[in-house]
């Protein structure tokens, strides 16, 4: 992303050690989101909103803290941060048991996660889930 | 047999007690592991084993990559460490057991080796370990240094009013997480923004969900009512997790779904869930839930909420599911994951093994102690009692109090209480006004403030609730609408609290493992580590946080003691006179009975622990000796406070060598002047018990003891209670009293009583 070095667990936490880092889906600085900005209508839900780039220093921290896992997962929600909340509801419907007729139904969403969102880890995240539903019988309709 | 005579027991009747016990209403099972009644030891358990092929796992536990299901799948691929699994495969499962309850080997060192273990062999070391070092293991493994706790927050009207009181009283007891859900569906959006409300009175940062239909809750989360989630459950075979109508990657994908809204979460699974559902493959509790364990580490979620669950009932059924509860929560935080460790579904209806269910947890700490506390009276929790619930909050107060031990909970004085539920409800009644959801008047008010549950309150009726959630969803009402509503009705220090719990979401420091917010601070895992590594290290109480949870109310001191006798003194001095006739001289009279007072008697002392009068017994012994011929003398002992001492020392001045030692609590003993200290007469060692007829007998047997005979000794019935907590504290002070009066060598004081009015 870039060649700031990663942040470390002594950045954290990040509103407290980092707050210049710190801002809202409209660069709203963590400081200016106060009560009287709310009362004046200068600061709404989509400055109280967590960006691509918090859940990537927030990954970066977890990593630092030897939790690689919890930091993939806070990579997937740094793309999904953009994906509307009904397109986030429908995949997850298609991921459920017997929801996709056919591994077909999930690599097809993959593109279109691949394509409007720049969602790689996501795609690929449903990809792996497809080769496995087919492998398990998971497409099979369920009454 | 023959039919004269009694008929032959054929019941010993202990049992027919025991029968009446509450325990008697709880399930036991026999272990059947073929049936899936088996806490670790399953009939189809695998071995534990990894192959690698490069850096690709090709087998787990004894199944080939091609007969992998889609939890050996998702485990294998997402779970597994491959530059570890060797390692920590080969690493002997005594010796993993053992690393666990050393306090020298460093829980980094512990949680790297997790990260190459398969299912099987994580349950293998940990059934390796008793009760005891399990709790030990996991009070040393748990992710975050301090321990907190959680509360559910329902009622069965879901009455906004109630909720919105409650939740402020539960932030007031110090839950760092509270928890709702509805009894109605529907009433979600109702009970979320009520609750969320509540708990911004008093101190920010409470963490809050509102328990409901997956994309419902998400979406309420969106609207910034709500601030965690965990509702995402897995299960440990596939038959049930589909059954359960998803798959790991549904479930993961809802886990990205939730911090890419900055709502912190974590997953659910328990014991015995499988077995609920009807799909256990003949394996053990343990060892469903380490997979299910593996998989929530693999999905990335930052903890579970684990021990049992929905399914404790069921575990605490098969010998040793309680166990195996304390094992799956250990697995828990070995892989690194934030534990709201169960605790939460009532498991029996015996208190004795509720007390002992928790006591580990409170002991050992947890990152939340009860994945729900029930904060609410029982018949108000939706989700189902609670292991604790309101009526038994107190009792929790007091086991920290006992232990030293947090917690997570501190005491609430009754005024503050009131204040807090005021708050709440001025607070919410004002957002309903001000947003046009609801008019609340005096009475429901005053109703929801002073009452304990919803069976006493006035308030709203679930249609009305209805159509109030109804509203909140439809207008697409948002926390920052709140916001505003609280800060024009004048609630400016919620207004604050609620906006800074809302902005945690935006730089999402509490999406980290074990997050919880003290003082307006973040402290999880990785600012507040668990670094336990013997005595003196790890969690402490702070000097204050001890005086925090040692405040209980109505304890006793010494003022409040001599406070109490000084009310009775006045009422003593119209009904008795004592008068002093100088040194006490040894008697001669035949048919004498000395009767020995102690120090503080009717000086400072004016009652027994029964309560009465101490003119009423000193009466009522007098009485007892004349009317069986005897003489009563009176002398005041300075020496001791003893009963025993009393009583041989008045019987040694006693012409007939009787004589009865007295206390001011109502202690009395009957003694002769040859026996020794300890082996009087007769005893009245329960003074809360004994009455002023108890009394005029032992003055009788005194005198009939006096008179060379026998008689059949006076005895203090008891029911069994535990009159040394009911009374001991109380008796320590007042005896205190008494020894300060005495002086080594102090003479006995002759004293002339005057019974001075009243009937006796």
């Amino acid at each position: 992303m870039n060649d700031e070095p990663k942040l470390s667990i002594e950045d954290y936490p990040l509103a407290e050690k980092r707050p210049e880092l710190v801002r809202g889906r409209r660069g709203k600085g963590i400081s200016e989101i106060t009560l009287d900005a709310v009362m004046a209508g200068e600061a709404s839900m989509a400055d109280l909103t967590i960006t691509p780039e918090m859940l990537r220093s927030q990954a970066d921290i977890a990593r630092a803290a030897g939790r690689s896992r919890l930091a993939e997962n806070f990579e997937r929600a740094a793309e999904m941060v953009d994906v509307p909340q009904q397109v986030i509801m429908q995949v997850y419907e298609l991921l459920r048991p017997g929801r996709a007729k056919s591994a077909a139904d999930l690599t097809a969403m993959a593109q279109t996660l691949r394509a409007d969102y720049k969602a790689e880890r996501l795609a690929r995240f449903l990809e792996e889930a497809a080769a496995v539903y087919e492998k398990r019988g998971l497409y099979t309709f369920r009454y | 047999m023959s039919d004269t005579g009694p008929a032959a027991p054929n019941r010993w009747k202990r049992f027919s007690d025991w029968d009446e016990r509450p325990l008697r209403l709880d399930n036991f099972a026999i272990e059947d592991p073929a049936n899936g009644f088996a806490a670790m030891a399953g009939a189809k358990d695998p071995k534990p084993g990894v192959k690698l092929s490069g850096h690709r796992i090709v087998e787990l536990d004894g199944v080939p990559e091609a007969d992998f299901d889609m939890i050996d799948l998702f485990i294998a691929r997402h779970h597994m460490d491959p530059e570890v699994a060797e390692e920590a495969m080969a690493t002997p499962s005594i010796e993993a057991a053992r690393m666990l309850v050393d306090m020298n080997v460093p829980r980094e060192e512990l949680t790297r080796l997790a990260r190459g273990m398969s299912p099987a062999k994580l349950a293998e070391v940990v059934a390796h370990l008793s009760a005891m070092e399990i709790a030990f293991a996991y009070s040393k493994m748990r992710a975050r240094k301090t321990p907190g706790n959680q509360a559910h927050v329902t009622n069965a009207k879901d009455d906004p009013l109630q909720l919105a009181a409650d939740a402020a009283i539960a932030v007031a007891f110090g839950f760092d997480e509270i928890e709702t859900t509805m009894r109605v569906s529907r009433n979600a959006w109702s009970n979320a923004l009520a609750c969320c409300v509540g708990a911004a009175v008093g101190r920010a940062g409470t963490l809050f969900q509102c328990s409901s239909e997956e994309a419902e809750e998400l979406q309420i989360g969106m609207r910034g009512f709500t601030s965690y989630a965990e509702t995402v459950s897995v299960y440990g075979t596939e038959k049930a997790f589909i059954d359960g109508d998803d798959t790991p990657w549904s479930k993961a994908w809802l886990t990205a779904a939730y911090a890419s809204r900055g709502i912190k979460m974590r997953c659910t699974s328990g014991a015995a869930s499988e077995l609920l559902m009807g799909f256990h493959e003949s394996k053990s509790l343990l060892y469903l839930e380490a997979r299910c364990l593996c998989m929530q580490r693999a999905m990335g979620a930052q903890g579970t909420q684990n021990g049992g669950i929905d399914g404790a009932p069921l575990a605490a059924t098969i010998p040793g599911g309680v166990r195996e509860l304390m094992a799956e929560n250990l697995i828990a935080v070995w892989l690194d994951l934030e534990c709201a460790s169960g605790n939460d579904a009532r498991a029996s209806e015996s208190e004795v093994r509720i007390g002992a269910k928790i006591l580990p947890y409170l002991i050992g700490g947890s990152d939340l102690i009860c994945s729900g506390f029930g904060s609410i009276l029982k018949y108000d929790n939706s989700f189902n009692p609670s292991l604790f619930n309101g009526e038994e909050l107190e009792e929790y107060l007091v086991l920290q109090r006992d232990f030293e031990a947090d917690g997570g909970l501190t005491p609430v004085e009754e005024a503050r209480a009131l204040d807090v539920r005021r708050r709440g409800v001025e607070a919410l009644s004002s957002v309903f006004d001000e947003l046009r959801l609801g008019k609340v008047d005096a009475a429901m008010k005053a109703s929801v403030i002073a009452a304990s549950g919803s069976r006493e309150t006035e308030s709203f009726v679930p249609g009305q609730v209805a159509d109030i959630s109804e509203a909140i969803k439809a207008r697409g009402i948002t926390v920052v609408d709140v916001i505003k509503a609280l800060e024009r009705r004048g609630f400016h220090e919620e207004a604050e609290n609620l906006l800074s719990l809302v902005k945690l979401r935006v730089s999402g420091d509490y999406l980290q493992t074990s997050a919880v917010v003290r003082d307006n601070h973040v402290i999880s895992a990785v600012n507040d580590p668990n670094d336990y590594g013997g005595p003196g290290s790890g969690y402490r109480l702070s000097p204050q946080r001890r005086a925090e949870i040692a405040a209980i109310r109505d304890v006793l001191d010494r003022d409040e003691v001599l406070r109490a006798e000084a009310t009775y003194e006045a009422a003593e001095a119209g009904r008795i006179a004592y008068r002093s006739m100088g040194p006490a001289r040894p008697g001669n009279d035949a048919k004498e009975v000395v009767i020995g007072l102690s120090p503080a008697f009717g000086l400072k002392l004016f009652r027994t622990l029964a309560g009465h009068p101490l003119s009423r017994v000193l009466k009522a012994i007098v009485a007892g000796i004349e009317e069986k011929g005897g003489t009563a003398r009176i002398v005041r002992m300075h020496h001791t406070a003893d009963t025993s001492f009393l009583g041989l020392s008045a019987a040694r001045l006693s012409g007939s060598g009787i004589g009865i030692g007295l206390q001011a609590k109502g202690t009395a003993v009957i003694h002769h002047k040859e026996r020794l200290p300890h082996n009087n007469l007769e005893l009245f060692s329960n003074a809360p018990i004994t009455s002023l007829d108890h009394y005029l007998g032992l003055g009788r047997n005194a005198a009939v003891y006096a008179a060379g005979n026998m008689p059949e000794p006076v005895v203090v019935p008891t029911d069994g209670e535990a009159l040394g907590a009911r009374f001991h504290a109380r008796v320590a002070l007042i005896y205190a009293i008494e020894t300060g009066l005495t002086g080594d060598g102090a003479a006995p004081e002759e004293i002339a009583v005057e019974f001075t009015g009243g009937k006796p």
